[in-house]
């Protein structure tokens, strides 16, 4: 390959990514820290009182952050698992594999976190609405490819069937959110509407922005630091390994 | 091309045949889930009307989940599946005669035995009529979609389980719209909307799915 050209593989290679990981951790740690505490301060302190709502609402600022990375994390292992199926980079499906229990863990969070709301607000923890039924089952697809890559032994079956499970999936997810949709309105009318406000008070949006950003980087953090696990396991008979600084020690 | 598949059907139709009891079980687990409601629920005719095209999909749902085990087991101990692979046709056309084949065994027999399951539960003629008529379209979908979790999960410890986990999220649209047709019959509005959804649903699947379940399966028989 001309040295003029980028080289697009040079960090698909478990090997060059694991240091580039290593640094890119503290990084992205310290970040989330900073704008998470930076958020929370915001929500709990600055972010006025909803004139309706009182102070419940501000569970928000963790609910719908977190629902929001639910929904793209399982794009961005989509992404990972299509690019590892067409170029068949290893390292491609370790991402996806190291994303999937954060993205589980913030579908959970969005989940609980909006029964929480929904208990003052509602009056009840759970309504068959539309958009907790379609993230109920996006959990669902996330524990059933964990299961799936938990059940097969041999790690290049485990990262296509995924993979393959992920592609479907997201395929899926739109068909998915229309049926529950048109369900919902089916069955009954539209008894409880989560966008009683849309004009929020800009701080209110800042701060939900900046929880935002702050899960982004904690999820960036947190899958790094996994993927370094799995490749640490999956490369362990590696040579580069043993000349690792933290092998020899 | 095509006749590797009528090939392929008739062989697995005929190997159903030989050992019927694995046919039977499917529609024996359909209508003793059917008629457990009741039991369960109370003998109401009313209530009974009511929760009928839930429980009917809900059952078409699991029996057919509990069928997929078999769909490509067999063919995957013996070495068969292998030989399907190697074949010159392409893997494509074989999985859509499989899956054809397995719709045959263990889906239209349900549907020919919904309606008078449904009279047991008071459903009127028309009802009836769109129940089978949405079985008709919805239970070759969920053959398709669940020959992808069959195929993923080929040979591995605790399949059945995992298949379930697999599968059952992606039938939940076929879910909807057929128990929704069902529905929006029995309340007096038209349940044409919903059919048409399932017979793009059953496009769908038909074009995507048996794409998915070659790739699955090449990788599963490495």
């Amino acid at each position: 390959m001309s040295s003029r050209l980028v080289n697009w593989f040079h960090f698909a290679s478990p090997a060059t990514f694991y240091p580039l990981a290593g640094r890119l951790v503290p990084v992205f740690a310290v970040l989330a820290v900073i704008l998470i505490g930076i958020g929370l301060y915001l929500s709990f302190f600055v972010a006025p009182t909803d004139y309706k709502q009182g102070d419940g609402y501000r569970i928000i600022f963790v609910h719908v952050p977190a629902a929001w990375m639910s929904m793209f994390i399982y794009l961005v292992m989509a992404f990972w698992a299509a690019l590892g199926l067409i170029f068949n980079t290893r390292l491609s499906m370790m991402m996806a594999q190291a994303l999937a229990p954060t993205g589980a863990l913030f579908t959970f969070l969005a989940l609980w976190t909006g029964a929480f709301w929904g208990k003052p607000m509602w009056g009840t923890w759970w309504v068959w609405d539309a958009r907790l039924t379609s993230e109920l089952i996006l959990l669902f697809l996330y524990i059933g490819y964990i299961a799936l890559q938990g059940a097969i032994d041999d790690t290049r079956r485990a990262d296509r069937a995924g993979a393959i499970l992920l592609l479907v999936g997201v395929v899926n997810i739109p068909i998915i959110y229309f049926s529950v949709k048109w369900w919902n309105t089916l069955h009954q009318g539209a008894s409880v509407s989560m966008r009683g406000d849309v004009r929020m008070a800009t701080t209110m949006l800042w701060t939900m922005l900046i929880m935002a950003l702050g899960f982004w980087a904690y999820a960036i953090a947190v899958a790094l630091k996994r993927v370094r696990c799995i490749i640490l396991e999956r490369e362990r008979d590696a040579a580069w390994v043993a000349k690792l600084p933290e092998a020899q020690a | 091309m095509f006749d590797a598949m009528l090939i392929l059907i008739r062989r697995d139709l005929t190997l159903a045949m030989r050992r019927r009891s694995d046919v039977l079980t499917t529609l024996f687990f359909f209508v003793i889930v059917v008629s457990l409601f009741p039991l369960g629920i109370g003998p109401e005719l009313e209530t009974l009307r009511q929760i009928a095209p839930g429980v009917f999909w809900v059952a078409a749902l699991l029996a057919s989940m509990l069928a997929l085990e078999k769909l490509f087991a067999g063919d995957f101990d013996d070495g068969t599946l292998e030989q399907m692979l190697l074949a010159p046709e392409p893997v494509f056309v074989l999985v859509l005669g499989k899956v054809l084949a397995h719709w045959l065994i263990t889906g239209l027999p349900l549907v020919l035995l919904a309606p008078l399951l449904g009279l047991q539960y008071d459903l009127p003629g028309e009802t009836l009529q769109v129940l089978v008529l949405s079985l008709l379209l919805g239970t070759p979908a969920l053959s398709l979609i669940g020959a992808i979790g069959a195929a993923l999960t080929l040979g591995l410890r605790g399949g059945g389980v995992l298949i379930s986990l697999l599968v059952l999220p992606l039938y939940i649209p076929v879910l909807i719209f057929g128990a929704g047709a069902v529905e929006a019959n029995a309340s007096g509005l038209g349940a044409a909307g919903h059919l048409y959804m399932m017979g793009a649903i059953l496009l769908l699947a038909l074009v995507a799915s048996p794409l998915a379940t070659a790739a699955a399966l090449r990788i599963s028989a490495e």
